[in-house]
């Protein structure tokens, strides 16, 4: 989220799309409705389902499934014609005035630069054109046709509301209603919160749905204001954290993004990721990355870690290619996979196409299962009846199963979807000899590294040399970790300004990434997590709700990254003279000779106004990108692409180019292509969601859980189950191009039939929580059904629109 | 409405519970305050967060034992946590569920191993459990590890084994696993986060 979950309070509407807050983070949708007590706020809700979120909205838009950029970028395009947008915000924090390179271009659904072979674009041409200083050109007019304002109406102009019916299925008069409703909030003193989840994210264009929104925003003005942002509602307690420590491969903690092949030292290595500076005078705050870089190098590998050796450059693997969960079970399937670690993750349930998944760890050489409870994964060799039909004596893999503590039973700090940290306190302990992953992990890797000492082997200098300076070796504590990756100053840290002044002293814990130096001398596990842990002691257990603003900020309970701010580009909140655009909810306002008011400000404290530094200081142009240069790995502008299982015969945005229909960056595998249905054996798009007694495939485990909803179903509307036959409570069997489910049908009201291209579309909405472990009934795992692609930058799989049939089973 | 303990769990035991008299709009002051008596006073109250989904909610737990050494809790109770700013108070269907989830019939509770081929588990030491594990990681690193490229630039990686990492665990369980799997040399690295 880049603003709150309390902060919804302070929306004037409140848009949901691609999320289901009602059912899926109940105690966080409160707040919504806060905001239509209070402030008369309205909530207006787009999904495919009217789910118990669009039951309390003021208006409902149904939409089908896989369409989201069609009825986005219908929405840039009214607010362009109409002139609803807020003109200096656009004008000053955009980069609508940037005039984009002349080679760059669109056609008939494809930019400039594809290669059809690769299925992947060369991003030569998505750039600014740049002026004799080496800075990006402008027209503050907005009348250069390359500049991105002109750009961006030419390019969404095709999105008529005549094609948004047509290929969303929304009614013209819905759409235009919901437009109008987003329209309102132009004005510069009224705020739109966009709330999504996984429904836009499981989609092979989800980024781009996100993208479209990003823009509707920055058209609008409603970022970095009080009640605006783009709100990501998030899956776990802590995904927000686990993603910010980059337990996965394309980044390491804090964003940072790890060497690659590419760049065999640390100078060639900070030179190509060290943003450059696109506009004068811009904080481009992105070239700190050598201090960040260095620091955490030295968190790692302490004195071992040094100028003479780039720091231990060669310490850090280097990434290859793709690595991604889609990527790693397809490398499995391959037979290049080993051995295989699961941590709390049950893969087997929640990664598209079972069957594939199963073959992928039949090939394993070994598995470690940690997990509080007896997954499904775990079991993968095991035959449960139809629920997973296999002969254990065909699978080799040798499979470990560790039992872990859970939340209770742990110390340790969990990170928001709004990017609070807030520590949390052991009440009990673990079942049986059930462990702390942290014990696992420290007593897994120091038997490693004994053994290396002991016998040799590959390259162990990295292992040999990690830092390990925990009271109980093989029980690191929560809080020496936390302390650890706040990071501390190893020698006095001086002001640069002044060198006599000492801001932090050796040995002492830092009280901000603003510390962090590039010479060795300081370290940071993750920089964006530095304050947490501060020389006052660990903020995230500050437990102080006091609220003088009224606007829900908190500011002194737990700690938010980064540096407690708990608004990001708050400093949009104003104008450029420093002026809140909404007095009654000033995030930030500039003071005579700082930046000041009821958030920490996302902007450099003395930059007085006339200084024109802008508000999107992670840029190094300084301000927010309606054309996202070479960013997205399908285009700097949305487009609409079919899922790769379509209802329909062609894109209806390119009837004529079948290049065009689906996502043309996405990656595919061999194999997988093939496994795709086509719509004369699958005539329904089914989506899988969430019911809000269940999280996950964990819920299933518990007993009250179990009770409140015991078994699997499917969801159809009335007018298909009039047609197959079905009437609520048979047994129906639902099918895909890559298995089958057997589930009990709901026949219901909340999911019509919509008019699309001049076709009938039926949806069949299936619930995910079931398996064949667990309190509640023995179930199908409904991944079984879903298609092994991904969105082309985030891999994140196609979950939400896909092809079955159904039959009375 | 006024009543004392005796009435009180007379009304009880007609199946009401004192916290939906309280929802009713009565007020059984007294009865109230002996309702906590009864069954939390001698419980230990540990704030911790709903580990579901990510509006992670502030919860207060409660057990018996007092945390001293040598005395084992047992969790008798969950329920939201009234100072937390965001939840404040209130649990979801999933959330008021919690104590099951804790005392699942499922949780694992030992070591277990199941053999290559076979169709049972065996319950191991966790000794046992890490030499194997341990033997099996080195044994596929020191015969995979990429040193160099085929270009020669130092590569250093593993990726012929994998990790996939849990999105339910703090940021320092997280921390040290991000740590110590990429001082491996790991880059076959995912979490939940992506799905």
């Amino acid at each position: 989220m880049t603003n709150h979950w309390v902060d919804i309070k302070n929306a004037d509407l409140i848009f949901v799309m691609g999320g289901n807050p009602a059912e899926a983070h109940p105690c966080g949708f409160k707040w919504a409705i806060e905001a239509k007590k209070n402030r008369k706020a309205k909530l207006v809700v787009v999904d495919p389902r009217f789910n118990r979120t669009a039951s309390v909205a003021d208006y409902y838009a149904p939409i089908r499934p896989g369409s989201d950029i069609a009825f986005l970028g219908g929405v840039i395009n009214y607010l362009l014609t109409n002139d609803k947008i807020h003109h200096d915000y656009v004008k000053a924090y955009t980069n609508a005035s940037f005039l984009i390179d002349d080679g760059f271009g669109f056609e008939d659904g494809i930019f400039t630069g594809y290669n059809d072979e690769k299925r992947s674009y060369d991003k030569a041409t998505w750039k600014y054109q740049l002026g004799e200083d080496g800075f990006a050109k402008v027209d503050e007019t907005l009348q250069n046709p390359r500049c991105a304002f002109q750009m961006l109406k030419a390019h969404y102009s095709r999105y008529t509301p005549e094609m948004v019916t047509k290929v969303c299925g929304t009614p013209k008069d819905a759409f235009l209603k919901v437009c109008e409703y987003i329209a309102s909030t132009a004005a510069p003193d009224k705020t739109m919160t966009n709330l999504y989840a996984l429904g836009w994210t499981e989609h092979s264009v989800g980024s781009q749905n996100i993208r479209s929104m990003a823009i509707i925003q920055l058209l609008l003005g409603n970022m970095g204001m009080a009640g605006g942002g783009i709100n990501a509602l998030r899956g776990h307690a802590n995904v927000q954290g686990i993603t910010d420590f980059a337990l996965y491969a394309q980044n390491l903690p804090g964003y940072l993004a790890p060497p690659t092949d590419a760049e065999p030292d640390l100078t060639t290595f900070l030179d190509k990721k060290t943003p450059k500076m696109l506009r004068p005078g811009q904080m481009n705050y992105g070239q700190n990355l050598s201090k960040w870089y260095v620091s955490l190098h030295k968190a790692w590998w302490g004195d071992a870690a040094h100028k003479d050796n780039g720091f231990a450059y060669d310490f850090m693997p280097k990434l290859s290619g793709a690595s991604d969960v889609l990527s790693i079970f397809n490398a499995m399937y391959e037979g290049k996979v080993n051995g295989f670690l699961c941590q709390g993750f049950n893969p087997l349930a929640s990664v598209a196409n079972k069957k594939k998944v199963s073959d992928a760890l039949s090939k394993l050489k070994y598995m470690v299962v940690m997990d509080p409870l007896a997954t499904d994964t775990s079991e993968f060799w095991k035959p449960h009846g139809e629920f997973n039909e296999v002969d254990p004596a065909k699978i080799p893999t040798e499979v470990f199963r560790l039992p872990t503590t859970l939340f209770a039973e742990t110390s340790g700090s969990f990170t928001n979807s709004g990017r609070v940290i807030q520590w949390r306190w052991k009440a009990a302990d673990g079942p049986g000899d059930a462990k702390d992953d942290t014990e696992i992990m420290a007593t897994l890797f120091l038997k490693l590294k004994e053994m290396y000492a002991k016998d040799g082997g590959a390259y162990s200098e990295p292992i040999q040399k990690l830092t390990w300076a925990y009271r109980i070796p093989n029980k690191p504590s929560p809080e020496e970790l936390m302390m650890e990756f706040n990071g501390k100053a190893l020698a006095d840290v001086t002001d640069p300004k002044d060198p006599t002044k000492v801001l932090v002293k050796a040995g002492d814990q830092l009280p901000s990434f603003a510390m962090l130096r590039d010479d060795g001398s300081t370290t940071c596990g993750n920089w964006i997590y530095c304050g947490v842990w501060s020389p006052a002691g660990n903020l995230s257990a500050r437990r102080d709700n006091s609220d003088p603003s009224g606007l829900g900020q908190t500011l002194n309970w737990g700690f938010a990254w980064p540096v407690n701010r708990r608004i990001l580009y708050n400093r949009a909140s104003a104008d450029l003279s420093g002026k809140p655009w909404d007095a009654k909810r000033t995030m930030l306002k500039w003071l005579g000779d700082k930046w000041g008011g009821n958030d920490v400000p996302d902007m450099r404290p003395d930059a007085a106004p006339d200084q024109n530094v802008m508000p999107f200081i992670m840029t190094g142009e300084g301000v927010g990108r309606l054309f996202s240069l070479g960013l997205m790995n399908e285009g700097p502008f949305p487009e609409h692409y079919e899922p790769f299982e379509t209802p329909l015969d062609n894109n209806p945005m390119h009837p004529k180019n079948p290049k065009a229909t689906s996502n043309p960056a996405a990656r595919v595998y061999k194999g997988d292509m093939e496994a795709f249905g086509k719509a004369k054996d699958f005539p329904y798009v089914a989506t899988t969601y969430r019911l809000t007694e269940h999280f996950h495939y964990w819920t299933k485990q518990s007993k009250i859980n179990a009770i409140m909803q015991p078994e699997q179903f499917v969801e159809i509307g009335e007018e298909l189950a009039k047609e197959k036959g079905i009437v609520a409570g048979d047994k129906v069997k639902v099918r895909s191009n890559r298995g089958f489910i057997k589930a009990v049908a709901v026949v219901t009201k909340r999911i019509k039939a919509l008019d699309v291209d001049g076709k009938k579309v039926h949806t069949v909405g299936i619930p995910i929580h079931y398996g064949f472990k667990g309190a509640t009934k023995p179930g199908f795992i409904t991944n079984t059904l879903t298609p092994f692609v991904g969105d082309a930058n985030t891999q994140t799989p196609e979950y939400k629109a896909f092809l079955v049939n159904i039959e009375k089973a | 409405m006024n009543m004392n303990r005796r009435q009180f769990f007379k009304v009880c035991s007609a199946g009401l519970s004192g916290s939906s008299i309280a929802l009713m709009g009565f007020s059984p002051t007294a009865a109230q305050a002996e309702v906590r008596t009864f069954k939390l006073a001698r419980a230990t109250e540990t704030r911790n967060i709903c580990p579901y989904c990510s509006v992670s909610c502030g919860v207060l737990i409660y057990s018996t034992g007092d945390k001293s050494k040598n005395s084992q809790s047992a969790i008798i109770h969950i329920e939201g946590d009234p100072d937390n700013p965001v939840n404040r108070g209130t649990l979801c269907p999933k959330g008021a569920g919690l104590r099951d989830m804790i005392q699942s019939a499922n949780r694992l509770k030992w070591p277990e191993v199941r053999e290559a081929g076979t169709n049972e588990w065996k319950r191991i030491s966790w000794m046992e459990a890490f030499e194997r594990i341990a033997k099996h990681m080195k044994a596929d690193r020191d015969a995979n590890f990429m040193a160099q490229n085929k270009d020669g630039v130092t590569v250093n990686r593993w990726t012929t084994t994998g990790f996939l990492a849990s999105s339910a665990a703090p940021n320092e369980a997280g921390y040290l696993t991000v740590k110590t799997i990429r001082a491996l040399g790991m880059t076959s690295i995912d979490t939940q986060a992506r799905i």
